[in-house]
């Protein structure tokens, strides 16, 4: 795995694939304490490790380091998301899959998707899991206010907007599931690493 | 005796409750936040007699004033201003006695832009993901205050003994170390960043300190896949304006970083007015 410095303390370490991603994630969140990192945060293509105490000594630690084969597939939990598929854009994804309404629904619920990572608001999930040529293509105009729970795709994600909030997602459906609770133990119900299901509400 | 508490009077252009943030949860989306200028807190705190890490009230610009309920000390540091406790003039960068019911007035900015109000027990509003910060971009912790909100205080310890001396040189550079990204950019545009003289933008805030001045091109058209981002990246948008994030910046972004600010500089960011000039200097290795 590639590492580049980024600033005193933190180091980035860049994957080839989103898989590497999930299977790097997986192990050094579980060495966070050993690496001395205070956050451990996937993204897309890459792994941060920052508030590092010495990262030139971290970075030495992990040069040459490669994952655990099959680390991706360390399962987390699964989570299941009861969904009424009423969403006002399914028309247009099913446009833009060439399908039907009830195919888009059937291809949601048959995928099992992994949180790749979180960001945009706090608990908000980037659900991998859909082929490449499903990718979605956002709206034209972001919406002022997307409701909390709306269920919604974007590129080849699928996530749940975990608070209202501004946003340019396909919205699909929607759930009354608490995506976010700040005073909760775990305040985020989809963490990197899980693992979610979308049923029928 | 009723808990302590104070009242705000007149919370001037934007004032918020800051503490050391909530660092540990960007991975679920979360933003540190925090105080901007961080040895401003440390600072305020340790004069009151408080933790460092206790919660605070961080201005903007125009100042705060509120009204105490009952007896207590405070102080006033970062941006330098004047002060007034029941109406007479106190110092700043000292521990201040305020009685039972005085009115403190908080002055606009003289210098710097964020002063931070530190009262002798802490502000004890309840902390969210262990931290009282309000965080202006996803709306954690307590909203920005308003004419009228109540704010309860801690119990207050003893008065710290030892005196300090409180002095800060506004320097007006950003040191900063090269990457993650600096690839992405022209030779010319690293050449442009060492001593690349910015002015401070008007859109300015907690999430980002926006800069403008020679436009920094990128020798690579692609885009990139969103990255985790950190507090002091020096983002660059296809416009070429490179944007600082400060403490409530988003945890994933999607320009590329082409260098990070160094730590101590944070807190000239925290102090830069829109206007002010600030030059840019890459450290070597």
């Amino acid at each position: 795995m590639e590492l580049r410095r980024v600033g005193e303390h933190g180091l980035l370490v860049v994957c080839p694939d989103a898989a590497a991603v999930r299977a790097a994630y997986a192990e050094l969140r579980a060495r966070a304490d050993e690496l001395g990192a205070v956050e451990v945060v996937p993204a897309a293509r890459t792994v941060l490790l920052d508030g590092l105490a010495d990262a030139a000594a971290t970075q030495a630690a992990l040069t040459g380091w490669e994952p655990e084969p099959g680390a991706e597939n360390r399962s987390g939990d699964l989570v299941e998301i009861p969904t009424r598929y009423d969403g006002p854009d399914l028309d247009e994804v099913a446009r833009q899959w060439e399908t039907t309404t009830a195919d888009v629904v059937r291809t949601h619920q048959a995928t099992e998707f992994v949180v790749a990572f979180c960001g945009f608001a706090p608990g908000f999930a980037y659900c991998t899991g859909l082929p490449e040529t499903l990718s979605v293509r956002r709206k034209e105009a972001p919406r002022a206010s997307v409701p909390a729970g709306s269920v919604a795709l974007a590129a080849e994600y699928t996530s749940v907007y975990p608070s209202s909030s501004p946003g340019g997602w396909q919205l699909i459906g929607r759930t009354d599931l608490a995506l976010w609770d700040p005073a909760a133990g775990t305040p985020a119900l989809l963490m990197p690493g899980t693992r979610v299901r979308f049923t029928d509400a | 005796m009723p808990d302590p508490t104070i009242e705000i009077l007149d919370p001037g252009a934007l004032t918020t409750v800051q503490d050391l943030g909530r660092p540990g949860h960007a991975h679920l989306g979360v933003p540190r936040s925090g105080a901007l200028d961080e040895p401003a807190l440390r600072l305020a705190n340790r004069l009151v007699g408080n933790e460092e890490s206790a919660a605070v009230l961080e201005t903007t610009l125009t100042g705060v004033s509120f009204r105490a309920t009952q007896a207590g000390r405070l102080a006033v540091t970062g941006a330098a201003c004047t002060i007034r406790v029941a109406q007479r003039s106190v110092a700043w960068g000292a521990a201040v006695p305020v009685p039972a019911g005085a009115v403190v007035e908080v002055g606009a900015a003289a210098l710097g832009l964020r002063s931070y109000v530190a009262l002798a027990g802490g502000v004890a509003v309840v902390p969210v993901l262990g931290s009282r910060s309000t965080d202006l971009l996803s709306g954690l912790g307590p909203p920005p205050l308003r004419t009228g909100d109540v704010l309860p205080l801690g119990a207050p310890g003893p008065a710290p003994s030892a005196a300090e001396v409180v002095r800060r040189t506004p320097e007006r550079v950003l040191r900063l170390d090269l990457g993650p990204r600096a690839d992405w950019f022209t030779e010319e545009a690293l050449d442009l960043l060492d001593g690349g003289v910015y002015t401070v933008g008007a859109a300015s805030n907690r999430i980002g300190l926006r800069l403008a001045g020679p436009v920094l091109a990128r020798r690579r058209d692609a885009e990139l896949a969103t990255e985790p981002m950190v507090l002091g990246a020096v983002q660059v948008p296809p416009n070429g304006q490179p944007v600082v994030f400060l403490h409530d910046h988003p945890t994933t972004g999607g320009y590329p970083v082409i260098g990070v600010v160094r730590s101590v500089d944070l807190a000239v960011c925290a102090q830069a007015r829109p206007g002010d000039h600030l030059t840019l200097r890459v450290l070597d290795g």
